[in-house]
């Protein structure tokens, strides 16, 4: 049989999301924000809203998600995002507006963008990717990062003496009354990326609903910041990840 | 019929906020400059004209409101004092570099640190120097009256967009608490989605329509040859500011054997100076550069010609003095009369110092 045998429509059973563009990804092989990028995706295309949505990206090695995405953008200063996410959504009320950010970004220098932007309930998506370190930077402490964990900046492994505990921020943001959904999901088996797109599904339907903000967190795999290869990282999060930040729903209201 | 009043600058900042069609307005509270939120939080605009009035978290994620709404191609605009200003600063260079229009109003109080709440000048370098990192120029207007306060407004937007940049109105803790008479400028619309299109189509945030390329705001490049292509084009935009928005104002120069050079509320305080000298026989003129930055160069040193010594007087310890030297590069004593940390000089003082720098007691 041949390849183009093989290669039929009527074979089809996965195909990429039309709006994910053709620019290679510059993740390290088994990095979680090419898969989440995909979701995102196919969620804004299966819900025709590619003309309606606008994203905001971060400072992190999700900077570039603007190259993947084909919709508007803005890059926002690190940690910013939700504010920058908040001028864009006051001024367009009828646009689906999300933010796209890593664990350094939202839950360390943005805090306080979050914070508040989820007490305000402002009508947006954030999109949270928790790799328990900063990817970008080379492999530092990130306020998620585990105690005990080694970066190149906890090289003795993440002391709470000298650097606190790891910041379980979803749970904080779900005390907030301006949050309407608030989840955390992961992206390491099929089954568990079909809850995460159900749950940024809802998370952009929740737009629609004006259901206030919608937080999406996803814990997430950083082989190169861990020192890992892909397959120990997903061992590595199922073992230690899991069990500090417990997959499912928070808050669904 | 044209409307006048009797108003508070920071007052009428808020007014021709929406009196010019601005779509946002973000801000975060500080003395003196409180009452541009407050006036809009009492004359409730979103329901008027649509315009959007947030009280911010912080200074940090007003500015980045604004970045947001700037990338849409809205109207939109921040305002605060001295440290507000300072916080700003990162949001103010993204801005710079992503080339989007604003306007930021700041009402300049003393320091260093928290300081004082009084008027000052000392922030004329931050301001027209970049202010944060990476070689870029805000576009800053100096007002010298309640009136100008009102008139900016509408010119710093205009400016914005002309030239996809950041424009700050630079006044002080004194414009924006004194009242004076001002005429309020006729109410313009909101600009329309069509206006938009028209104006900034080809950059703006609307969502990605079919039949175009998506838009994205971003100031950043990892190609360091295309970074300074990118930095090239930015020098060249501010030359082009230079040629055609250079603005400033004379009085009594025609004559003059000497000359004040100063902005803002010191430019109001020297024209008495100016008058008490003219009284003594002392033939003094005034330069008022109304953009600060770009710089009036060209007048300056055109005068420089002329006059037998240039007095700079500035609420600091001596910033603008420094463009005033660069222009006149040499043809004429240039010497800085201050007072600071949020004194105010007064007229006479300015005389004493004129007449001790350059005629003798
Ligand atoms: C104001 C500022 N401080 C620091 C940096 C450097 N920096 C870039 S990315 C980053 C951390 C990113 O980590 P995270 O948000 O967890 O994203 P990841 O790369 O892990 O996806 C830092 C500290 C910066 N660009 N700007
Ligand atoms: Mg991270």
């Amino acid at each position: 049989m041949e390849l183009t045998d093989i290669i039929r429509e009527e074979n089809l059973v996965y195909k990429k999301s039309p709006l994910l563009t053709d620019n290679v990804m510059h993740y390290c092989p088994g990095c979680s924000h090419g898969v989440v990028h995909a979701l995102i995706a196919s969620v804004i295309e299966e819900m025709g809203i590619q003309e309606k949505t606008v994203g905001v990206s971060p400072v992190g090695c999700s900077v570039l998600a603007y190259n993947y995405l084909d919709i508007d953008w803005a890059e926002a200063a690190h940690g910013r995002a939700p504010a920058v996410a908040t001028g864009i959504s006051r001024l367009h009320p009828d646009r689906y507006v999300f933010t796209y950010q890593g664990d350094g970004d939202l839950a360390s220098i943005g805090t306080a963008e979050v914070m508040h932007a989820c007490n305000r309930g402002e009508n947006i998506v954030i999109v949270f990717i928790n790799n328990a370190i900063y990817g970008m930077t080379g492999g530092q402490m990130a306020p998620t990062t585990l105690v005990g964990q080694v970066t190149s900046t906890t090289p003795r492994g993440r002391d709470v003496k000298l650097n606190g505990f790891p910041l379980k921020i979803t749970e904080l943001l779900a005390q907030l009354d301006g949050t309407g959904f608030v989840t955390r999901q992961a992206v390491h088996t099929p089954a568990a990326i079909r809850k995460t797109k159900n749950a940024l599904k809802k998370a952009f339907e929740n737009t629609k609903k004006e259901k206030g903000t919608s937080f999406v967190e996803v814990v997430g795999t950083c082989s190169s910041g861990w020192k890992m290869t892909p397959a120990e990282a997903n061992r590595w999060m199922v073992e230690n990840m899991f069990p500090k930040y417990p997959l499912g729903d928070i808050k669904d209201i | 019929m044209a409307e006048i009043k009797l108003m508070k600058g920071n007052e009428v900042i808020a007014e021709a906020a929406i009196r010019c069609g601005c779509d946002g307005y973000f801000g975060y509270p500080i003395t003196p400059q409180s009452e541009v939120m407050e006036t809009l939080m009492l004359r409730e605009p979103w329901k008027t004209t649509g315009m959007v009035v947030l009280q911010a978290e912080s200074e940090i994620a007003a500015i980045n409101m604004v970045y947001g709404a700037a990338s849409c191609g809205k109207k939109s605009m921040t305002s605060s004092s001295s440290p507000g200003i300072s916080l700003k600063q990162e949001g103010l260079t993204y801005l710079a570099g992503a080339e989007l229009p604003c306007l930021v109003v700041d009402v300049v109080r003393g320091g260093p640190g928290l300081g004082t709440i009084q008027p000052a000048q000392s922030d004329y370098f931050q301001a027209t120097k970049g202010g944060g990192h990476g070689d870029y120029h805000l576009l800053v207007l100096a007002p010298a009256s309640v009136q100008e306060m009102n008139d900016f407004v509408a010119l710093g937007f205009d400016l914005a967009f002309k030239y996809r940049n950041p424009v700050m109105i630079l006044a002080d803790g004194v414009i924006g608490q004194m009242m004076e008479k001002v005429q309020l400028s006729e109410p313009v619309p909101r600009w329309s989605r069509e206006d938009i299109e028209r104006i900034s189509g080809d950059w703006a945030l609307t969502g990605r329509q079919k039949g175009r390329e998506r838009h994205i705001s971003t100031s950043l490049e990892l190609d360091s040859y295309k970074q300074e292509i990118f930095n090239h084009k930015l020098q060249a935009k501010y030359r082009l500011m230079e040629a055609n928005d250079t603005r400033h104002e004379e009085l009594s120069c025609e004559d003059a054997d000497y000359l004040f050079v100063a902005y803002g509320s010191s430019a109001r305080i020297c024209q008495k100076a100016m008058q008490l000298c003219r009284e003594q026989g002392i033939k003094v003129g005034l330069l008022r550069p109304i953009t600060l930055y770009p710089f009036p160069k060209i007048p300056t040193r055109t005068l420089a010609e002329r006059v037998k010594g240039i007095l700079t007087v500035e609420m600091s310890a001596g910033q603008m003095v420094e463009d005033v030297r660069l222009a006149v590069n040499g043809l004429t004593p240039v010497e800085h009369f201050g007072r600071y940390g949020g004194v105010i000089p007064t007229p006479e003082e300015i005389v004493e110092a004129l007449k001790k720098q350059f005629i003798g007691a």
